[in-house]
């Protein structure tokens, strides 16, 4: 029985057939409309988190099976004390496959060391959450054709983002990717990323304005950049400009970069923006649930003729 | 020049940093020990200019080496029997060390589930870097909480 709890538990090769399933799974949703019938998924979430709980409720409903759960720990049993290790052996009773969401770091891969059903975990405070990164790389292989030969701008809070550190790690498997970091100073991606990309020899610049590398970039991916990570008001006032994406910047940009964001947006890129044949946001939700369509049915090890 | 007389049975840990035999003298528990221990500071040592050194008078399978080897595996452990060194241990770094220190970040599922176990793998062998199996926060000997 397999778990994911990081987006590198899948070796490059078993990725490329999660998203072979999925792009299959886009392309024949009828073939899979009764995949799961008879299975449960049981949503875990132990803190709110509206957009993938129905990402993964979606994908179980497309696939012909059905959901149960909790979508705060105000209304599980964790309210009255209960560890995930006995939450986790009574929801194997009850269901088939579990995706967990918990504000402590690790939660999930506890549930799975005592589970005896497969468990996904959708995030577990700022540590990892690995159907993100699933979902953006099957967005950039589905629209880009490939993983790999591009230069990707990641753009915005490149300091707390865990999306954009779980990206980053996935990425750096294939070949000839060049990344711009897109940041202020205060936000700038940790050192420990830009020594790890150094010692592998994958080349990297940092820079402080997105209008400094955009005729390069044919990746373009977005991040909040919130009010709170700053030091003072100030800075906040004088950097925020820097970091929204508007018409007027992507006049520089190449005709097929892609525009990429792991939603919700605030400010960061503008509406005018979201008509761009090149804002591909919306639809990187759409390949979310494909994506856990995907996941959930390798999971479940259910094979689909 | 200080004469601490041979033991019969244990340990003689040799080359300790300087100043570090009280800390391993607590992490290893020989205080809870029954048994004769010399706490040797500041010896002098060719090697390291100034050196530590504890004499163990115990059983042999009494120590974990896994603590010692995380605390400084430079240490040397010269086995005593019949008041002669029969072996002299070298230590590796342990891939995982379980229950020895506590994981700092506050977020981690440790901090609210009190029954788990503490556990860090070895995830840098060069900087001699561990990480919580939970939540992969950094620890090291020197900024280890220790349980």
């Amino acid at each position: 029985m397999r778990h994911l709890m990081n987006p590198l538990d899948f070796t490059v090769e078993e990725l490329d057939q999660l998203f072979d399933l999925a792009n299959d799974i886009e392309t024949h949703r009828d073939k899979y409309a009764h995949a799961c019938e008879g299975k449960k998924l049981a949503t875990c979430f132990y803190e709110p988190s509206t957009r993938t709980r129905l990402s993964f409720e979606a994908a179980m409903l497309n696939l012909g099976g059905q959901v149960l759960g909790f979508s705060d720990a105000g209304s599980s049993s964790a309210a009255k004390g209960e560890s995930v290790s006995d939450t986790i052996r009574i929801i194997s009773c009850y269901a088939d496959i579990c995706a967990m969401r918990h504000p402590k770091e690790g939660a999930p891969m506890v549930a799975a060391s005592r589970s005896g059903i497969p468990v996904i975990n959708a995030g577990d405070g700022g540590h990892q959450h690995p159907t993100q990164t699933l979902t953006d790389l099957l967005t950039i292989r589905s629209l880009k054709g490939h993983l790999g030969d591009f230069t990707i701008g990641l753009c915005g809070d490149l300091k707390f983002g865990r999306t954009v550190h779980s990206l980053i790690n996935a990425l750096i498997r294939y070949p000839n990717i060049r990344f711009i970091f897109i940041s202020p100073p205060e936000l700038k991606v940790p050192d420990y990323i830009t020594d790890m990309l150094t010692e592998k020899g994958i080349p990297f610049e940092e820079v402080i304005r997105l209008e400094d590398c955009m005729p390069q970039l044919d990746l373009l991916y977005m991040t909040r950049v919130q009010k709170e990570r700053f030091f003072n008001e100030e800075d906040y006032v004088r950097l925020k400009d820097f970091y929204i994406l508007n018409k007027e910047k992507l006049e520089a940009a190449k005709e097929d970069m892609l525009i990429l964001h792991p939603l919700p947006r605030v400010n960061e890129i503008s509406v005018e923006v979201d008509d761009d044949p090149r804002a591909v946001y919306f639809k990187q939700a759409q390949y979310g649930v494909y994506v856990r369509m995907a996941l959930i049915l390798t999971l479940l090890e259910i094979e689909v003729k | 020049m200080l004469n601490v007389g041979k033991i019969e049975e244990g340990f003689v840990l040799d080359h300790i940093e300087a100043g570090k035999s009280l800390s391993i003298y607590h992490h290893l528990q020989l205080d809870k020990l029954d048994c004769t221990v010399a706490i040797i500071k500041n010896a002098r040592s060719n090697k390291m200019g100034k050196k530590d050194i504890l004499k163990v008078e115990c059983d042999i399978n009494t120590l974990d080496l896994d603590i010692l080897a995380f605390i400084d595996h430079n240490i040397t452990v010269n086995v005593i029997k019949d008041g002669e060194i029969v072996d002299k241990k070298e230590l590796v770094l342990p891939k995982e060390i379980r229950n020895v220190i506590k994981c700092r970040n506050p977020r981690c599922i440790t901090s609210i589930e009190q029954e788990l176990p503490h556990i860090f793998v070895l995830a840098d062998e060069a900087k001699e870097i561990y990480r919580c199996k939970y939540c992969e926060e950094k620890a090291s000997e020197s900024t280890a909480t220790w349980k």
